[in-house]
């Protein structure tokens, strides 16, 4: 008896069929009750070495603050900040951790936009890396200006004098964009987490629930809230991912509408963006596995999610290669002479140290991620992804001193100019000050999204179910006309 | 009339669906499926098709916002750049557009997300109060239906629920 493919129920489950059995991203042991107990256990007791990350980061946060506070008492000049270097180490930082947060904004936005399941138990750290690598940013906005108090003229608000910010000024454009980038960020974060709060309000006791019940705001996972809820979250996606682009197209705007050389450059809005993409990537690759190894979440943050992950660093870090490549081919071929004569002393002058050292770290080391014995190895990876990283913040440093030191006019040239301690002291503490928030958000708050990592068992439950069925459909010999590939 | 709750909780979906179908096609009086409320760990789209069409109105919100935020935001920069309008400009426009369309697109995606968020929180009806009929394992693993009816239907409802392996039948009082 032959029966119709269409006739049987379950066939109307279409799933992929390879030869090669697809890894999964979690391992079949994982079940909606071990995701509470363990993503709950991070909260209450990590490994030891949480307290010496957390204890060195707040070292090095109050050296940050002593050399702040130092400044802000003598002045500038402590920083060896003047004209021309006027920027020195705060803005190629600050840019720095501007970038940074966009691959966060890449893994939750993007990718929940695409339907990639796989970012699922990586993505709510990756945001929370955006939320604290912004507000770190931030802080050198304040630091570089020195006089504090001033900050409100950046700020796009009308006042009492008509002492109007400067509209059409990328620095005004910044503070507007980056105080956009944050809120969005910072809300974008906590509506995700309102389900998984709720299951740490259900769990907790004391002053941890209270603070839970709080902010899960009686949230109960009815089918309404579900509906409103991935609605809104889509919405914000949406929302998210063009502000991430427009943000550090903005930032590079700030280099891009002068005259310096170097600067003046129409590629630059894609080439920061992908610079910010890249070192967001290297970040995650960091904090994967540490908080890997920290919070015991070897369950979630697997193997084949971390060689997916990998796998979009590599590809971003050949596209941003490629942008920086072709950023030079410009200056060389143009007929700007002092942009020119700007690349010849980068790769040559006082700093050439730094630009090959970018060209090395960022350029030459994504490569070693081909080999698997790297991808495979986490003390090699967490090393290669700090290279990354290193290079990442060089490229940025030798946009601006270079450029600074050698300009169009020869009685500007500063050449060998290097910051003082006070600045590295600062970039230090601002590394500090953003990995003790970041350490300190895993310990209070869900690191991993227990509602969406549900949701992954969920489909891979669903997904073998199908397969199963088919299989006994199969081997009931109910199609005999179906053939191999389609089944 | 006063309406009573029935929270009954099931370990397996397909249960848990079984069960929605058979209220459904009961057709028993004093009760509606409009008040069937499905509570879970994650959001099931197959128990949501059962309870019938659920609107979400948050787009319409959001709508409003990327359409007030980026006129308003306009608005302001431009009246206050209008306001330089016998300052000497070099032959520079007083109200120069192109650079003014950066915050503009900022404010379009600011107040787009404000809007959204402030929608989502009337929508889901948050903050409130929980249910005396909520159970925390509806967060962990189990699926919760909870059902309002009238008092006298309470019986008849608790009996569908109750054929399809439920872990757990709880009530409140008539209310």
């Amino acid at each position: 008896m032959s029966h119709s493919v269409h006739s049987h129920p379950q066939l109307d489950v279409q799933v992929e069929r390879k030869f090669i059995p697809k890894q999964k991203d979690l391992g079949a042991d994982v079940t909606w009750a071990k995701i509470n107990k363990d993503v709950l256990r991070s909260l209450e007791k990590p490994r030891p070495v949480f307290w010496v990350i957390f204890f060195s980061a707040l070292a090095l946060f109050s050296f940050g603050v002593y050399c702040e506070v130092y400044q802000y008492q003598n002045g500038m000049g402590v920083a060896d900040l003047n004209n021309p270097q006027v920027w020195g180490l705060y803005i190629a930082t600050f840019i720095f951790w501007i970038g940074m947060g966009h691959s966060g904004t890449l893994l939750s936005a993007l990718l929940h936009i695409i339907h990639a399941d796989w970012r699922k138990p990586i993505y709510r750290y990756s945001e929370a890396m955006t939320t604290f690598t912004l507000l770190t940013a931030a802080l050198f906005v304040l630091v570089h200006m020195g006089r504090l108090w001033q900050f409100y003229y950046v700020v796009a608000y009308p006042n009492e004098r008509w002492t109007w910010p400067n509209f059409t000024s990328p620095l005004v454009w910044d503070a507007t964009a980056i105080g956009t980038y944050l809120t969005s960020s910072l809300l974008f974060l906590y509506m995700g987490m309102i389900p998984d709060l709720a299951i740490c309000r259900d769990n907790a006791r004391g002053a941890r629930r209270a603070l839970y019940r709080f902010l899960s705001m009686g949230w109960q996972g009815t089918d309404r809230q579900w509906a409103n809820f991935k609605v809104a979250y889509m919405t914000m996606a949406c929302f998210l991912m063009p502000l991430a682009v427009s943000v550090h197209s903005i930032v590079s705007t700030d280099f891009a509408v002068s005259q310096n050389p170097g600067w003046h450059v129409t590629s630059f809005p894609p080439y920061f963006v992908l610079g910010a993409l890249y070192s967001g990537c290297s970040g995650i690759i960091t904090l994967f596995i540490v908080l890997r190894y920290v919070f015991r979440f070897e369950a979630y943050m697997t193997q084949p999610i971390l060689n997916k992950l990998i796998k979009m660093t590599f590809a971003i870090a050949m596209v941003w290669t490629y942008l920086d490549l072709i950023e030079y081919a410009t200056t060389w071929y143009g007929s700007d002479e002092v942009a020119k004569a700007d690349l010849i002393y980068r790769a040559t002058g006082d700093y050439a140290l730094q630009f090959w050292g970018m060209i090395f770290c960022a350029m030459v080391m994504p490569f070693t991620l081909l080999i698997r014995f790297v991808r495979h190895n986490y003390v090699v990876l967490l090393i290669i992804s700090l290279i990354l990283n290193v290079g990442m913040w060089l490229e940025r440093f030798q946009i601006i001193t270079p450029t600074f030191a050698k300009s169009h006019y020869p009685w500007t040239w500063t050449a060998g100019w290097w910051p003082s301690w006070v600045q590295w002291g600062i970039v230090a503490g601002s590394f500090g000050w953003f990995t003790m928030l970041f350490m300190l958000y895993c310990k209070i708050f869900p690191s991993v999204s227990m509602y969406e990592v549900k949701e992954m068992v969920h489909e891979q439950n669903m997904e073998e179910k199908a397969l199963a069925a088919q299989t006994d459909v199969h081997e009931a010999g109910l199609v005999p006309e179906m053939k191999g590939g389609q089944a | 009339m006063k309406k009573s709750h029935t929270l009954a909780l099931y370990a397996d979906m397909d249960e848990a669906a079984n069960a929605l179908k058979e209220l459904k096609s009961s057709g028993m009086s004093g009760f509606r499926m409009e008040d069937v409320v499905v509570k879970s760990p994650i959001d099931h789209p197959e128990l949501s098709e059962l309870l019938g069409p659920r609107p979400v109105y948050i787009q319409w919100f959001t709508l409003l916002g990327v359409l007030l935020g980026p006129t308003t935001g306009l608005v302001l920069i431009a009246s206050a750049q209008a306001s330089f309008i016998y300052q000497v400009r070099g032959g520079r426009p007083v109200v120069p557009l192109p650079p003014d369309m950066v915050l503009t697109y900022e404010l379009f995606i600011l107040s787009g997300v404000l809007m959204t968020v402030l929608a989502t929180f009337v929508a889901m009806k948050l903050p409130g109060n929980r249910s005396p009929l909520y159970n925390a394992s509806v967060s962990e693993d189990k699926i919760g239906i909870l059902v309002k009816a009238d008092p006298q239907s309470i019986p008849q409802i608790n009996e569908i629920l109750g054929r399809h392996k439920p872990l757990e039948i709880m009530g409140d009082q008539a209310r």
